[in-house]
């Protein structure tokens, strides 16, 4: 068991610098990724046999060559049977190989292929899905299982990714400057997305979804390993970091949600924290303060504080003042409203949500009448509450939210 | 986010068109299956069978008892589905838009209850 995750952390590591090699190699990014995923295949089920090779990479590199090469050729083939207009692809062309021994250079392909990945032509779930799997190494059935779809719709989603890709010519180099920072935001983003998937799913049944986190930590931890000095990715890696370490508690006994004010703290992960703490701590101070640092900042005011009540709430207001000026959303506008309410009082946070939903975009929305009922539970008004709880246990989706919303409910009707 | 497609009929309607137009309802439905197979947003479908095959199956003081047809007596019925996985429920209305009998009778979206969710 031990040894094969290790094994599995070792392929999920060197895939993208396999994928990297082939790409840079053979141009053909869309068959490299399919090569790359039989290569993993194979050793995952031969090295546990034969015992690891020499240069595992080098190995995953050959064996890639040779099934993309392969592929190639059958499809230059069935292209000269198809067309008599053969000659305007010639293979051999294609096929000018080096020798099969693995890229010297050591290169690290990660942030190239993570920006590939995320182009801004493919939608928010295609550049999820294949930046999973020519990154993060997972196979298609693991992406599906996590993301709930059979393994056929996945594959399609993968497959329409890599032909949009090619159809867009995404060249297989880092975005020119400017283009880089708003594409490495795109990454960020994506990263993010990965990473609260698994998270909101850590109370449910759905194991394999809720490993998902520790995709998105391990991602993130390779981009600050290559763009240390990138402050919004050091923040991204600290609010994840901040955010998972309070999993063991956000979940009773029952897998019912607890608030983070009802959290048993002593389940906190320390070492998650002092490391996400650490990375905000080294972020904040220096340049342009971005979203993720600041909802980093926010997390470690919450991570720190010994109990709810002892919290840092004014500070908690001043970030969210912050955050509202370099990153706002309704979401945003939203927490602050309850940061308000804990340090002027229930009917300042009501009076701040009032101007939430006058922005139009949270009507309707099943966090807005959740925050209200907290609101008004906090200020005394059981009936509002409970009615409001109601209000928003009918249009969540979440399952769990419902339950934790009907509880809220049913307990202010009992204390009454 | 998945959401189920609910196909409702209503065979007066159905009937009433010509077996040209029927046909065509059948096409359209592989067309649908076709474009949401590719766009990789299919889930799942059913196709069920008409409500004359139904039983209803009650239990009072722990004795359970079968009756035939549906629970709920309607001139529309359901009669079959599709769950997509789509981003918006934007989108999930354009999917449900392009299922033909949403022309004859309607087509209901309804969000999937996740199991993930956000502590408050």
């Amino acid at each position: 068991m031990r040894t094969e995750a290790r094994l599995e952390d070792l392929l999920r590591q060197l895939a993208p610098q396999v994928l990297g090699a082939l790409v840079r190699r053979y141009g053909h990014f869309e068959a490299s990724e399919d090569a790359v995923q039989e290569a993993l295949l194979a050793a995952a089920t031969q090295w546990p046999e034969r015992g690891l090779p020499e240069s595992p990479r080098g190995w995953l590199v050959t064996v890639a060559s040779r099934r993309l090469t392969d592929q190639l050729r059958s499809d230059s083939a069935r292209r000269r049977r198809e067309d008599a207009t053969a000659a305007r692809v010639p293979p051999d062309a294609q096929l000018a190989l080096g020798p099969d021994e693995p890229d010297p250079a050591g290169r690290d392909d990660t942030l190239t292929l993570l920006f590939m990945c995320c182009h801004p032509g493919l939608s928010a779930a295609s550049q999820i899905a294949l930046t999973l799997r020519a990154v993060g190494g997972l196979t298609t059935a693991e992406i599906a299982r996590a993301f709930l779809v059979p393994e056929a719709t996945m594959a399609q989603r993968i497959s329409r990714a890599k032909q949009r890709l090619r159809a867009e010519g995404a060249p297989f180099e880092l975005p020119p400057g400017p283009e880089r920072a708003e594409r490495l935001r795109v990454v960020l983003h994506v990263l993010y997305l990965v990473f609260n998937e698994g998270y909101t799913a850590s109370s449910g049944p759905d194991l394999h979804r809720s490993e998902l986190t520790g995709e998105a930590i391990r991602l993130a931890r390779a981009v600050h390993r290559l763009l240390p000095d990138d402050d919004e990715v050091t923040g991204l890696l600290a609010l994840m970091l901040l955010t998972d370490a309070r999993r063991p508690a956000r979940t009773g006994p029952d897998g019912g949600l607890v608030p983070l004010a009802e959290q048993d703290r002593s389940r906190w992960n320390r070492d998650a924290i002092r490391e996400g703490v650490a990375l905000v701590s080294q972020a904040l101070p220096s340049g342009p303060v971005g979203p993720y640092q600041l909802q980093a900042a926010i997390a470690a005011v919450h991570d720190e504080a010994p109990s709810a009540e002892e919290t840092d709430w004014a500070q908690i207001v001043g970030l969210y003042d912050l955050l509202e000026r370099v990153g706002p959303n309704p979401m945003v506008a939203l927490n602050h409203a309850v940061a308000v309410a804990m340090t002027r009082g229930p009917r300042a946070g009501l009076d701040l949500l009032r101007a939430v939903e006058a922005d139009g975009r949270m009507v309707g929305h099943h966090r807005v009448d959740a925050v209200r009922a907290h609101l008004l539970e906090m200020a005394g008004d059981a009936d509002a509450a409970r009615a409001s709880y109601r209000r928003a246990a009918r249009r969540t989706t979440s399952l769990p939210e419902r339950r934790y919303l009907e509880g809220r409910a049913a307990r202010l009707a009992v204390t009454r | 986010m998945r959401y189920l497609l609910m196909i409702y009929m209503n065979p007066t309607v159905f009937e009433s068109l010509s077996e040209e137009e029927q046909a065509a309802v059948m096409d359209a439905h592989d067309e649908f299956q076709k474009s949401i197979r590719e766009s990789g947003e299919r889930v799942g479908f059913a196709a069920l069978a008409d409500p004359a095959n139904s039983k209803t199956v009650r239990v009072r003081d722990d004795v359970p008892a079968a009756t035939d047809g549906p629970y709920l007596e309607a001139k529309e019925f359901l009669a079959g589905f599709y769950v997509v996985d789509c981003v918006t429920v934007e989108r999930a209305n354009e999917l449900a838009a392009m299922i033909p009998d949403a022309r004859l009778t309607a087509v209901e979206v309804r969000p999937v209850m996740d199991e993930a969710g956000m502590e408050m």
